[in-house]
């Protein structure tokens, strides 16, 4: 059938500054450069560009220019390019659309209606050059008081305390497995996790056994619904435990591995056989009610000596409040919250671009719900799902998170572009892919350096934000809507995040 | 326990804005246990007049009323404009407490001070207390707070045994002037407060010392955790009717001090702990104790400039901040402990001192009756 769809890019090279080295075409995965030896020229072929930018950044004498192809259709604001696209794919294939990476519709950001606070006159901004600021974070369920024995000098902690995992910084990466992503970008992250000292985490691809004893310790491992990789060793050298039950890409969906990925290595870290496809279902199915969940949590934790926090991970869909207080009483220590520009690897597109709810609402609830029903301390929450900046970190927190999790900005540090191709496993950047001539490209010495620079300039940034409002421990940041106020927001809006409007 | 009958709230939103203000602070206290007049307490906050504006004065005595000492002394504000609050409050008081003694806590119209209430003190003891199935204490602070919540017009000063709480609008000696302090109270304990707020609420309920049954907290500063703090006290029932810092400080020591016992040597390193990169350096033993205050309490770490006196039966302790953003001076000459926001002002009123010292960031300094536990922050001064 003869593809009626027009060309997402446009790719213009420009012959004056071209030198024919064909770099562009050997970096290609999509076949859009092809060099013909008898005319001594470089051919496009656009319609396989998907936009990644991979031989702009390459090409060494700057030729190349691929921007959105200008062509399009008559202009409709009901009709959108991209809805007519989607249309005839379909009429081509009568299949459900796949994306990767976060959804891209215009939905509104919270983040930037909502503006920081900093001192003036009334109380001194820390110079945090200066003084010490402190970003040290703990993760894990917390007593109701301490109780403590004094004898003379000495201060005795009597009372029993529930596993905690310290972090340096509250910017944790988020779950990207094995499998969706390249050996070496898998392996990028879990260096600049130690490195920074901070956590890591394996999506549900397993851990391969030989990280283990060097990056157990920053490991969130995933125990979902595939039950990939899982056994007692890798449940016992991590540092969290997370059972995944939705992700913000793709809430009510499973995972689908095709085949072809599943390398030797990849099937022994997973344990399935070379070249079967990884299904993950999409509910755990022993996990039909809260109180299942509640059973699972306590088999890991039995299954660990009751010695590392268990975090639950949840979509964030339209009851995310009752249902993150149920979760805390059934033994959850953590629970991380995606929310609808949460990424993925692969998601139908219609369900990743309409459903959930956006993080920043989500998490503005759970905070304020488990305030209500007086729980917030018995455990920690992970915002995830579109973070893209250390304010946005800041925000986050001041709505009431104790950390983030961050994946597509993590990617973007090591190359990614967001070309939303990762399921096509051609990821140029070496990335998302199995292809060991892509992943090659992926150096984890440099890439691990990428991710560390990328926490240490936010954790800078944090600090100075910190220092700005008088503030010198991320603790104290914790919850404290006083410092956020919304700009351009609704009565509801403002109400759900409990901030007041600008001026207010 | 709930301090406060909830009234929930649709949305954070809607709270009112938090009361900032500087202040002055003094406190001195007696560790012997003899009693003395207001004197050294009203002086020195006229040598510190420039740290208020005359919008809010208030002193704490405690060994106030030793002839009533097994009652709860509750010192009770009528505004003027609810003639009928002093009739619900008796009626009230009359069905929960044994009234001993009441009386109008003598004024001095002649004072200087604005649109003075009616204040009224009451000698009670809890009546039908275990049928409510509660410890006095309890009884006590829940009745405190149904008075200050659902009465108009009423608000309870204090409400602890042998101590009592003057405040008002005005500068605190014309409060003073208006109890008139120097001539009819003696104690063991004065501590003072001079606000200067960066608004004008004019509400005699809302000076300092702010009080629950003993305990009382002078504070000066602006807390820039106060979000995290209100928000985590309030998950223990404590939720603020005047939105002020001092507010979230005297809960604060509540719920540590006195619902969960912890010593006031605790409880500092929790309003104002240690940095990282010092417990690093510590023992295991310490390195452990203060990381784990650290994380189980880290909601309630007090940031950004603050400087408190707190005083209960028994005790009364200074504080200032992690990093020190707020002065704090202390002082002993004989069996007198003094503890100022400015060292002149101890200078001014004190008998010649035998020390002077200015404590660090997160050290308190704690006057103990019949101890000498107030030189043990000595050894750590700057």
């Amino acid at each position: 059938m003869y593809s009626y769809l027009l060309p997402e890019f446009l790719v213009e090279r420009r012959g004056d500054r071209c030198i024919k080295c064909r770099v562009c075409e050997r970096q290609c995965p999509n076949g859009v450069h092809r060099y013909d030896v008898e005319l001594d020229m470089m051919f496009s072929q656009e319609r396989e560009c998907v936009g990644c930018q991979r031989c702009a950044v390459f090409c060494p004498t700057g030729a190349l220019c691929v921007q959105p192809h200008p062509a399009s259709y008559r202009p409709n604001a009901s009709w959108t390019r991209e809805k007519m696209q989607d249309l005839k794919k379909q009429a081509e294939t009568g299949g459900v659309i796949l994306t990767g990476s976060g959804n891209d519709k215009p939905y509104r950001i919270y983040w930037d209606h909502l503006v920081l606070n900093a001192s003036q006159v009334t109380n001194p901004s820390i110079d945090p050059l200066r003084e010490p600021m402190e970003l040290r974070t703990f993760l894990g369920r917390k007593p109701d008081n301490l109780q403590v024995e004094i004898k003379g000098d000495r201060v005795d902690i009597t009372s029993e305390l529930h596993p905690n995992v310290l972090v340096e910084t509250p910017i944790l990466f988020s779950a990207m497995s094995y499998g969706a992503i390249s050996y070496q970008a898998f392996l990028s992250l879990a260096m600049a996790a130690k490195k920074y000292g901070t956590l890591f985490n394996t999506g549900e691809g397993g851990l391969p056994r030989e990280m283990r004893k060097e990056f157990g310790a920053n490991a969130v491992v995933q125990c979902a619904s595939g039950r990939f990789g899982v056994d007692p060793e890798y449940l016992n050298c991590a540092a969290v435990i997370e059972i995944k039950i939705g992700q913000g890409a793709k809430p009510g969906i499973g995972g689908h591995l095709p085949g072809e990925k599943v390398s030797a290595n990849i099937a022994l870290t997973r344990m399935i056989p070379e070249g079967t496809d990884a299904l993950s279902p999409a509910p755990q199915h022993d996990i039909y009610s809260i109180e299942d969940l509640s059973m699972l949590i306590y088999a890991l934790k039995e299954a660990t000596n009751y010695e590392k926090p268990v975090s639950v991970k949840i979509a964030a869909v339209h009851n995310v409040a009752a249902i993150a207080s149920g979760m805390v009483r059934a033994g959850a220590d953590i629970i991380a919250i995606d929310g609808l520009r949460g990424g993925t690897g692969a998601a139908p597109k219609i369900i990743r671009d309409n459903v959930g709810i956006p993080i920043e609402l989500a998490l503005a609830a759970v905070d304020q719900r488990l305030r209500e029903e007086g729980i917030r301390h018995k455990c920690s929450i992970i915002a995830a799902g579109g973070i893209r900046c250390s304010a946005d970190v800041v925000k986050a927190i001041a709505l009431g998170a104790d950390a983030v999790y961050i994946g597509s900005a993590a990617l973007v540090a090591m190359g990614c572009t967001l070309c939303q191709k990762c399921y096509t496993g051609k990821c140029a950047w070496g990335i998302c892919t199995q292809d060991p001539y892509l992943s090659r490209r992926l150096n984890p010495e440099i890439a691990s350096e990428r991710l560390y620079n990328l926490l240490k300039g936010w954790s800078n940034e944090i600090k100075e934000m910190l220092g700005g409002m008088g503030i010198n421990a991320i603790e104290s940041l914790r919850g404290n809507r006083d410092h956020l106020r919304g700009v351009g927001l609704e009565e509801w809006e403002l109400n759900v995040l409990g901030v007041k409007g600008a001026g207010e | 326990m709930r301090m406060l009958v909830a009234g929930k709230r649709t949305s954070e939103r809607y709270l009112p804005e938090k009361d900032m203000q500087a202040c002055g602070l003094f406190g001195v206290m007696n560790v012997a246990g003899e009693r003395f007049g207001g004197e050294m307490a009203i002086s020195a906050m006229v040598n510190m007049k420039c740290r208020g504006n005359g919008l809010g004065g208030g002193f704490a005595v405690y060994g106030l009323y030793p002839e009533y000492k097994d009652y709860y002394a509750l010192h009770i504000m009528f505004e003027r404009s609810c003639p009928q609050a002093k009739e619900q409050v008796d009626e009230f008081l009359t069905a929960h407490f044994h009234v001993v003694y009441d009386e109008e806590i003598p004024t001095d119209m002649r004072a200087n001070v604005v649109n003075p209430p009616l204040v009224w003190r009451y000698f009670v003891a809890p009546r039908h207390q275990e049928e409510e199935g509660l410890a006095a204490d309890e009884f006590v602070v829940e009745k405190v707070m149904f008075i200050n919540t659902q009465v108009e017009g009423a608000y309870v000063f204090s409400s602890g045994k042998n101590m009592g709480v003057f405040k008002g609008v005005g500068f605190p000696e014309e409060i003073a002037e208006f109890f008139m302090l120097d001539r009819l109270y003696k104690g063991y304990i004065w501590t003072a407060h001079s606000r200067f707020p960066t608004n004008t609420p004019g509400w005699w309920g809302g000076a300092h010392p702010f009080s629950i049954l003993d305990w009382t907290v002078v504070h000066n500063g602006e807390i820039s955790s106060y979000g995290t703090n209100r928000r985590y006290l309030e998950m223990f029932g404590y939720y603020c009717t005047l939105y002020t810092d001092t507010e979230v400080m005297a809960y604060a020591v509540d719920l540590l001090m006195r619902r969960q016992g912890l010593p006031i040597e605790v409880v500092a390193k929790i309003f104002a702990p240690p940095m990282w990169d010092l417990i690093a350096h510590m023992d295991e033993d310490r390195r452990r104790l203060y990381s784990t205050l650290r994380m189980v309490y880290a909601p309630l770490l007090i940031n950004g400039p603050f400087t408190v006196i707190v005083a209960h039966h028994n005790e009364m302790f200074g504080l200032t901040d992690r990093i020190r953003l707020r002065p704090i001076t202390a002082a002993a000459a004989g069996d007198y402990v003094f503890l100022s926001s400015e060292e002149g002002a101890i200078r001014a009123v004190a008998p010649p001192l035998d020390l002077v010292w200015t404590p660090p960031g997160g050290e308190p300094v704690v006057a103990r009756l019949h101890s000498r536990d107030h030189l043990a922050s000595l050894a750590r001064a700057v």
